[in-house]
């Protein structure tokens, strides 16, 4: 059975149709990617899936006993509450401080046990994020554009990261993400959203089809297209060819 | 023991500084000090239309607040602007409370004990309520205290987490009414908040978990209550205002030691 299995949904917002007639299904140890424009309703699929918004139509199955681990993109608190990585690591997963110490040697980032979470750094962040997701042993992690705010070499390894832990835990992986040109090494299948499913597969099938293109640009790889629109740095075409190579 | 007024007072205060200090943190967390004015506004309305109806003020105030709370919570939902919205709902129950008290004719009421509190005049039937309910209070705080964490932290990390972010919202909205219609008594309803917000904000400081804010702030709050208490006898000041200037002053000597101690706060 899937893990997740998504069945002709619509979602409304006031009167606006934000996704209308979505097919989704997750099963064990893949990575899919959803790519698409702002206001595509990428984020509102994956609420629909966590269940913070009641689709409108069709319907969005979990497998019994499904264990999610989310990865948000930040978390909304004020300075005001104080609390410390290994105490966030501990509330949403009930365990040790030394499967804490263990998750977040594993992301590289062990001497933060008792940073302030308010006081790390994007990077820091989003790895504790993740370390704190996959200490609960989820069955599919949800990552919501959790690379936003890193550089080019930090998005790079924390998708590394994500690989290596798919190949470890043998868990599923479904993100919404901006990083098109680490889209098309790392995820086993892309969905491109722009309300509806516009197009869906492998990442080269995806790469080549007009759809994707109209939303992304047409050059050979779409993805290098769009990414030149964002920085210009000389560096960067031999940076994202390291990334693939690494990644690949 | 209890036949002392000043005893009574006592634990009248220190009843509501322990309810008020874990939720006050919430209430600092979540940036809800302007929601708790409007739900402790509210309840002098509760209490104009209890002395009309001649029943328990304490009733009469839980049961307005809960409503405040609970509209301005399903209203805020709905997308309406909040701050406009409570800045509305707050300062108008209070206006419409005070010219509902004013019509009030037959009754003499000291209109001063429920805006600031009349702590001295607590009875030992006002202290089993304020103590019944601080314990209420404390209870639903710290048997959702997790949940009400991951809420507030982030809201999709609840529902992953298989929780109703709702719910959560819910029994603080709970928590904040039953604290209001105790509070009353003690520093009254224009200083509810205060006491709510301040010491929590004072342990802040020296706090590096939300636990531990919470417990340092009802310390921060008790140690008001007394002090302040003691004070007001000495200096014939009101006792309400007493104990949030007491409160107050622990915040700024705390704000310059944190501040002193690390840079960034």
């Amino acid at each position: 059975m899937n893990l997740i299995s998504v069945e002709d949904i619509a979602v409304r917002y006031g009167g606006n149709i934000v996704l209308q007639n979505v097919d989704l299904d997750i099963e064990q140890g893949e990575i899919v990617t959803v790519v698409g424009p702002n206001g595509s309703g990428k984020t509102s699929l994956l609420k629909a899936i966590i269940g913070a918004i009641e689709p409108t139509k069709g319907r969005v199955t979990l497998k019994r006993g499904l264990k999610i681990g989310y990865v948000p993109q930040r978390l909304n608190f004020n300075p005001a509450l104080p609390i410390t990585v290994e105490r966030f690591m501990r509330l949403t997963a009930k365990t040790e401080r030394h499967s804490c110490v263990i998750a977040l040697e594993k992301a590289g980032v062990s001497e933060l046990l008792k940073e302030q979470m308010s006081a790390l750094s994007g990077g820091q962040f989003q790895r504790v994020l993740l370390a704190a997701a996959l200490l609960g042993y989820p069955d599919v992690l949800l990552l919501d554009e959790a690379t936003q705010g890193l550089d080019q070499p930090g998005s790079a390894s924390f998708y590394r990261q994500i690989e290596t832990v798919r190949h470890d835990t043998g868990c599923a992986v479904l993100m919404i993400s901006h990083d098109l040109h680490v889209v098309m090494s790392a995820s086993d299948r892309v969905i491109c959203l722009n309300g509806h499913v516009c197009c869906a597969g492998t990442p080269a099938v995806v790469a080549s089809t007009p759809e994707y293109k109209a939303l992304f640009g047409d050059g050979t790889d779409g993805a290098l297209a769009l990414y030149r629109h964002e920085h210009d740095h000389d560096h960067h075409n031999n940076q994202s060819a390291n990334t693939n190579e690494v990644a690949l | 023991m209890l036949d002392d007024f000043m005893t009574r007072a006592a634990l009248a205060g220190i009843g509501v500084a322990l309810a008020a200090a874990p939720l006050g943190c919430f209430v600092v967390w979540r940036r809800m000090a302007y929601f708790g004015d409007a739900t402790a506004h509210a309840a002098i309305l509760g209490i104009a239309l209890s002395l009309a109806l001649d029943v328990s003020i304490f009733a009469g105030a839980l049961l307005v607040s809960l409503l405040m709370a609970w509209t301005v919570t399903r209203l805020s939902l709905r997308g309406y602007a909040i701050d406009t919205l409570l800045g509305v709902l707050a300062h108008s129950t209070l206006a419409v409370g005070l010219v509902v008290v004013s019509f009030l004719s037959g009754v003499r009421i000291d209109l001063m004990a429920y805006l600031f509190g009349d702590i001295l005049a607590v009875s030992r039937a006002d202290l089993a309520i304020i103590w019944g309910g601080a314990a209420l209070v404390i209870a639903l705080i710290s048997w959702r205290w997790v949940p009400l964490l991951i809420t507030t932290l982030n809201e999709e990390l609840a529902y992953a987490s298989g929780l109703n972010p709702n719910r959560e919202k819910l029994i603080l909205t709970l928590a904040l009414g039953i604290t209001v219609a105790v509070a009353i008594k003690v520093v009254g309803v224009l200083l509810i908040v205060a006491m709510l917000i301040i010491p929590s904000a004072a342990a802040r400081s020296l706090a590096r978990t939300p636990e531990v804010m919470a417990v340092v702030g009802g310390v921060i709050g008790m140690i008001s209550a007394v002090v302040g208490l003691r004070a007001a006898y000495i200096f014939d000041t009101p006792t309400g205002p007493s104990i949030v200037c007491i409160a107050s002053i622990f915040f700024v000597i705390f704000s310059i030691i944190g501040s002193v101690r690390n840079k960034r706060f």
